[in-house]
């Protein structure tokens, strides 16, 4: 179990004040200036040593994406924008960040901001969040009031501001392009690439999109080096990482773990197990709902890192696992998240916008057995079509579960399907 | 556009303030940048809705054609574009809520409210809606009314909410179990000595 004095999310559940003071005393803003002092090179290259990849989902080194920020200005603007429209069902760790972390998301804005040569960082949080974004106000505000950002952030002679914008309802801004879309005050409806955000993101502008969690642990990996953060893990996995357990254990909670932990470990050691023990495990999905759900036999031995759930055919994601006991039933489980993806679809590409209410309509006839076998196949096509066939990973990630669904448990939806027709067909009131 | 018509709507002083503030965290000429958060505002001025009237005002306080404005305020769910209740009662109901008893909170609330998802009571107090995801998966499952999530509710915690609602007092926000945020239920088993 990774000891308490190498998390970095210190206040994770809010034990201890949120605000500057308390943040100081758990070591957040300490020499923030002398680490802007190694220079923007030195950042990066630290970065990008520590093997650090997104937290946001698609797990691409956070190092390498700072360095595609351009390091001369043709006279435009370069901007970093933190994504906190936290959404992807089971996922639920930025709000912890936001609501009791606020400063070391704030410090790795400015040092993120000043690697990348940023005027300015723009927090999205989904508008839901209305506490957090209230508490993150306030932390930045006092930062303000400290110096600490704005004109000459930390006495360094770096300008950086740092703004939260909230949005208003709707998943598919947390893609990145959708989210530029929405700052810019649109629907949020992703563009194409390239360009790439780099290039051109918002207002037209260079731009760096980062996950909440992805810019909050910087400050700790600039402070302690890349080599104690990549002592975690195992090589291409490196880091701790804060894991969302929902579902049918005893007790869901967020805990900051290593990378690389398994999966049994993780529910056993921190969530109190399984409901009814480990055996009566069914399937995990392991990193929200995008992610291929995994059965039982697979979580026996799967550890919870990018490479070992990429060949399990799943993926880390955002690693909020959510745990399904035998009791469940997954073709319901499964069509509530296609219902989701439905309802998020933004409508642009005819697959997604078409392709999930089919997926949807489909599994809930399967759900009842009001279906016929060979339309599980049917099924899948509908799901092949979508994924890799749209802008954005959105039609992606609702294709995935139900592609994981027919994979691991298409017996189960057979045997649904069997049962109902051997039912007597009804009959007249008596 | 089929909004019901209303009243006339303009930013009272306070917002008109408050708007101008949002506008200047934007680069100068990306006013509309600010749409969001002023429908937002528009909207909270409005008893929790958006007639025509206000977007139309917020429209012409950036300078945007209207239809800029209607088109987000259809695309984003957190605007109402009919009048709503006092208050808006969202049940989270999606599989990680699901899997720990939602339909029974939903139920609860159709039984002790007297309505059915989207329906308001005739008394105007409360809207009942279904929602997705709101990102407080380990305490679910969710409902979420007003400014504040209610975490780790069932069925007799939902009902106890209502009622205090309904008799003007503010319910304790967060979970309903005794426990600390997102830590595990029996307390916390890392940060113990932080």
């Amino acid at each position: 179990m990774l000891s308490d004095k190498d998390r970095i999310f210190t206040n994770l559940y809010g034990r201890e004040d949120w605000r500057l003071a308390g943040a100081r005393k758990r070591g957040d803003w300490s020499g923030t200036k002398e680490i802007m002092a190694k220079g923007q090179d030195w950042i990066i290259d630290e970065m990008k040593a520590s093997g650090l990849r997104g937290r946001g989902g698609a797990g691409f080194p956070t190092g390498m994406k700072w360095s595609f920020m351009p390091k001369k200005s043709d006279g435009r603007p370069s901007f970093l924008v933190v994504n906190a429209d936290e959404g992807e069902p089971g996922t639920c760790k930025d709000r912890d960040m936001l609501r009791h972390d606020p400063h070391k998301l704030i410090e790795g804005c400015l040092l993120g901001g000043y690697a990348m040569r940023c005027r300015a960082a723009y927090i999205y949080i989904r508008g839901e969040l209305i506490r957090e974004a209230e508490t993150l106000q306030a932390a930045i505000d006092e930062c303000y009031d400290a110096g600490l950002i704005g004109k000459n952030a930390c006495g360094s002679g770096y300008d950086f501001d740092v703004y939260v914008h909230r949005g208003a309802g709707a998943y598919i801004c947390g893609e990145e392009m959708a989210l530029i879309e929405s700052l810019e005050g649109k629907p949020g409806k992703p563009r194409l690439k390239p360009p790439f955000p780099a290039a051109s993101g918002v207002w037209g502008c260079p731009t760096t999109v980062n996950n909440v969690e992805t810019i909050a642990v910087a400050p700790t990996i600039l402070r302690r080096g890349a080599s104690w953060f990549a002592s975690f893990g195992r090589p291409n996995n490196t880091g701790t990482k804060v894991y969302c357990i929902s579902g049918h254990v005893n007790e869901p909670c967020n805990v900051e773990e290593s990378m690389s932990i398994p999966l049994r470990e993780l529910i056993d050691k921190h969530c109190g197990g399984v409901r009814g023990g480990w055996d009566n495990l069914l399937a995990v999905i392991p990193g929200g709902s995008s992610t291929p759900l995994i059965p039982k036999a697979v979580c026996d031995t799967i550890l919870m890192d990018f490479d070992a759930l990429r060949e399990a055919k799943s993926g880390l994601g955002t690693a909020a696992v959510i745990v399904m006991d035998k009791s469940t039933d997954l073709i319901k489980a499964i069509s509530r998240l296609a219902k989701f993806y439905m309802h998020e679809s933004c409508g642009q590409c005819t697959p997604c916008r078409e392709g999930t209410g089919w997926m949807w309509r489909m599994l809930e006839r399967m759900a009842k057995g009001n279906a016929t076998v060979d339309e599980i196949d049917m099924l899948l096509d509908v799901a092949n079509e979508i994924d890799g066939h749209t802008i954005c990973a959105l039609g992606d990630g609702a294709a995935w579960p139900v592609q994981g669904l027919i994979r691991h448990f298409r017996p189960v939806i057979e045997d649904r399907i069997r049962t109902a027709r051997l039912k007597p067909l009804p009959t007249a009131a008596e | 556009m089929s909004a019901p018509a209303a009243a006339p709507f303009a930013f009272t002083p306070a917002n008109v303030e408050q708007a101008n503030a949002i506008v200047a965290k934007y680069p100068q000429g990306k006013q509309q940048s600010a749409l969001l958060p002023l429908l937002d505002l528009a909207q909270r001025q409005n008893d929790g809705w958006l007639p025509r009237a206000a977007m139309d005002h917020v429209a012409a306080f950036l300078g945007l054609a209207p239809i800029r404005v209607y088109e987000v305020a259809t695309f984003y769910t957190m605007y109402n574009l009919r009048p709503i209740g006092r208050h808006h009662v969202q049940v989270c109901t999606t599989t990680p809520c699901w899997l720990r008893g939602s339909d029974q909170v939903l139920d609860a609330c159709k039984k002790r409210l007297g309505v059915d998802v989207g329906e308001t009571t005739p008394d105007g107090k409360f809207t009942l809606s279904e929602v997705e995801c709101l990102a407080a998966c380990v305490n679910a499952p969710v409902a979420w009314i007003g400014d504040d999530f209610y975490e780790d509710i069932d069925g007799a915690s939902m009902t106890r909410i209502l009622d205090d609602l309904a008799a003007g007092k503010q319910p304790k926000p967060g979970p309903q179990v005794k426990r600390q945020t997102s830590a595990p239920v029996s307390g916390a088993k890392t940060l113990k000595d932080a």
